[in-house]
């Protein structure tokens, strides 16, 4: 999935590099209360990116971290608030930067099946991703996407709270898998790797053959992949 | 209302085996947030009326006392009168007193929170005073002893059978015996009831929506016309309402209204809009002699200049449990006390202490729905978020989980140790879900394994390992 990221870009012209450096963006401390690591992953994720153009995510929740969350984190501090704020004006969600800032309207790739499209909440609500990853899937050849009845409820997943409170979370995904399957649809897209490992373990658990994909492998060209939750037999 | 709020994990598991709840909340789920979503789409000022709504309870906040103190001057100049009550329990013994005052047998009720979180009809009852609550689902979960599960529809949670059989038990001994099967004659049956409640009793006691500081007018909407009933009739009339229910102006209760009614059922407005301004003047036809406001405080202007001031901003139209899926999963009784829902995880903590309640802010998968329907634009998730970290500071996070995240701190703070874990994992996954690309069970992560399967990566290396690879 990130190489189809790193694909999808290099495409539209970019010079992708992946600081090594790079860590998590301290989400799982964000939310749990602990304040004092969020901000020392968050100094130290300011140091990775700092001198690119633009910091692109394939995940609206990662996302959502750098550019809506980061600068809350260092209201006490002007130097790095003003660091973050620099930051989160040059991050962005895989799709929405390829449409809203490179005007990307289509990619060359084919697909052959129906899918439907899981609007991750902090994609969708922080970033505002919605239309983006539509427009893109449009133009692949010999995909059909057809919708959910709510594709824009939460599935569920909600990092920790998925293993907090597994019977909420379980409900959840329960009625979830449920609107994907009335869809029709052979394969379920979404643009954030937790919501489609909580999505594609309900799916399989229930004994779905829904082939379950991150959009950008689609849009890549590169859904002949395994899919999540599927057997490897590729030989690398 | 003695909480539950410590149980929440065993109350939301037994919720989602209840069937009839489960039943109850998947029309709850479509029907609010659909007509919601129509009501919105018709009024194109929408989206700028909700700034306006957050504007106004932003600037009544900030100037809270000044204008709490122009509307006792109002209610006075009236001939009403004001109580100021700092707590639950000088709210209870002040309704106590006046309804004694007046030898006051039975009190018609308009439905009212702010009675639910005072406890009001418990501690009533004690002293012989009957409270008939007259708001139909509050009347059904009065009879049937249970507290709301809903802020606007306290009885969401029962089916009509359920309602059905309540009415068969409790009034058969009225000579209704016959069991009804259809909504509209429920609904007659429990009017004919309450009518003769409402002529019999001494005190009418309502809640407000909004208390108008400009006129000293309390405002209250129903879609059944209980309220009027209730403030009409008796010769008292208590309006029982918490210190953040006042705004300037009538001209500020009218944008206000304009996102309430929209917000909570997708009406264009309310079918009952009434306003109370003071009792019964001399040549009125109608209304009470005595007009009494008890304006509770409970913890509540301990958050003013707070970043948590924004709870404050709420006018209760529940968008924010209709529209979320924790609360259509489990329903209202899950959370324990008196508010249920995305509000409740906010105002439960502040209300009765975050030891007690802390699961509530915790259920959240900070999915952002409620934020983004809330009328007022209440930043719910991060006041769910602000509860997570003063448990934090406080340690009342349970030890595995600060054990588990200091753990991942200390590895994600060192970049190269993290790449070693994250390869090492990665291996480990690979390996053991070479076979069907996911395990059934993996050690540790039972709360997820339970229900689904676990994924397990491709082949190949983590993606850093394969970047590192292509670029050599």
């Amino acid at each position: 999935m990130g190489f189809a990221a790193v694909k999808l870009l290099e495409n539209a012209g970019c010079t992708v590099e992946v600081p090594p450096l790079q860590v998590c963006c301290g989400q799982p401390a964000y939310n749990s209360g602990d304040r004092a690591t969020t901000r020392a992953i968050a100094r130290q994720v300011l140091d990775a990116f700092e001198g690119y153009d633009a910091v692109v995510a394939p995940s609206g929740s990662c996302g959502g971290m750098l550019s809506h969350h980061y600068p809350s984190l260092f209201d006490d501090d002007p130097v790095l608030k003003a660091r973050a704020e620099a930051l989160a004006d040059r991050s962005y969600e895989l799709t929405a930067f390829l449409v809203d800032v490179l005007g990307v309207t289509g990619v060359t790739a084919r697909y052959a099946g129906t899918a439907t499209y899981h609007d991750s909440c902090s994609g969708l609500r922080e970033l505002g991703v919605k239309k983006q990853p539509r427009l893109l899937l449009d133009s692949v050849d010999g995909l059909h996407v057809r919708e959910m009845k709510t594709p824009e409820v939460c599935c569920g997943f909600g990092g920790t709270f998925c293993v907090k409170y597994p019977e909420i979370s379980n409900a959840m995904v329960g009625e979830k898998s449920a609107d994907i399957v009335a869809t029709g649809a052979d394969t379920l897209l979404a643009g954030d790797l937790g919501c489609l490992m909580n999505m594609a373990g309900k799916l399989q658990r229930e004994g779905s053959t829904l082939k379950v994909r991150h959009v950008a492998e689609v849009l890549a060209d590169m859904g002949d992949r395994p899919a999540i939750g599927e057997p490897d037999r590729g030989g690398r | 209302m003695q909480s539950t709020a410590r149980h929440f994990k065993d109350n939301a598991g037994a919720a989602l085996v209840d069937t009839n709840l489960q039943d109850s909340l998947s029309k709850l789920k479509t029907g609010f947030s659909e007509r919601r979503r129509q009501a919105a789409e018709r009024l194109p000022e929408f989206e700028a009326l909700r700034d306006r709504a957050r504007d106004i309870k932003n600037h009544a906040l900030e100037n809270l006392d000044f204008y709490l103190e122009e509307f006792e001057r109002k209610v006075t100049a009236l001939g009403g009168h004001v109580h100021w009550a700092p707590t639950a329990e000088d709210a209870r013994r002040i309704i106590a007193e006046l309804c004694k005052g007046v030898g006051a047998r039975t009190i018609a009720k308009s439905k009212s929170m702010i009675a639910e979180e005072i406890g009001l009809n418990e501690h009533l009852e004690a002293l012989g005073i009957t409270p008939i609550e007259t708001d139909l689902g509050e009347y059904i979960i009065q009879l049937r002893h249970e507290p709301p599960s809903h802020i606007i529809a306290p009885a969401v949670h029962l089916t009509k059978d359920q309602v059905a059989d309540t009415f068969l038990e409790h009034h058969s001994k009225l000579g209704f015996t016959r069991r009804l099967t259809e909504r509209n004659d429920l609904v007659a049956e429990a009017r004919y009831v309450l009518r003769q409640k409402f002529l019999d009793a001494d005190v009418g006691l309502t809640g407000a929506n909004f208390l108008v500081a400009e006129t000293g007018s309390s405002m209250l909407v129903t879609n059944e016309g209980n309220a009027d009933l209730s403030n009409t009739l008796p010769r008292m009339h208590i309006v029982l309402a918490s210190i953040e229910k006042v705004i300037p102006t009538l001209e500020d209760a009218a944008v206000l209204l304009r996102v309430l009614a929209r917000s909570a059922t997708g009406q264009e407005s309310s079918a009952y809009t009434t306003l109370n301004t003071g009792p019964k003047r001399p040549g009125d036809l109608d209304g009470p002699e005595q007009y009494h406001v008890v304006l509770l405080d409970n913890g509540r202007s301990s958050v003013l200049g707070t970043k948590m001031q924004d709870m404050l901003r709420c006018i209760r139209c529940g968008a924010c449990m209709n529209h979320c899926p924790v609360y259509g999963a489990i329903g209202g009784h899950a959370y324990g006390w008196v508010y249920p829902g995305p509000i409740g995880a906010v105002l439960t903590p502040q209300l009765i202490g975050v030891e007690e309640a802390g699961n509530l802010p915790n259920a959240s998968t900070f999915c952002g729905r409620c934020e983004s329907v809330c009328p007022v634009r209440i930043p719910l998730p991060s006041l769910m978020r602000h509860w997570r970290e003063r448990e934090f500071e406080r340690h009342l996070t349970p030890r595995p989980v600060r054990q588990g995240l200091a753990l991942w701190g200390f590895v994600v703070q060192r970049p190269q140790l993290y790449r070693a874990v994250t390869a090492l994992a990665n291996r480990l996954l690979t390996i053991l879900g070479r076979a069907e690309g996911r395990l059934h069970s993996l050690l540790l992560a039972g709360g997820w394994t339970r229900f689904r399967d676990f994924p397990t990566p491709e082949r190949g290396g983590t993606f850093h390992a394969q970047w590192q690879r292509r670029r050599s």
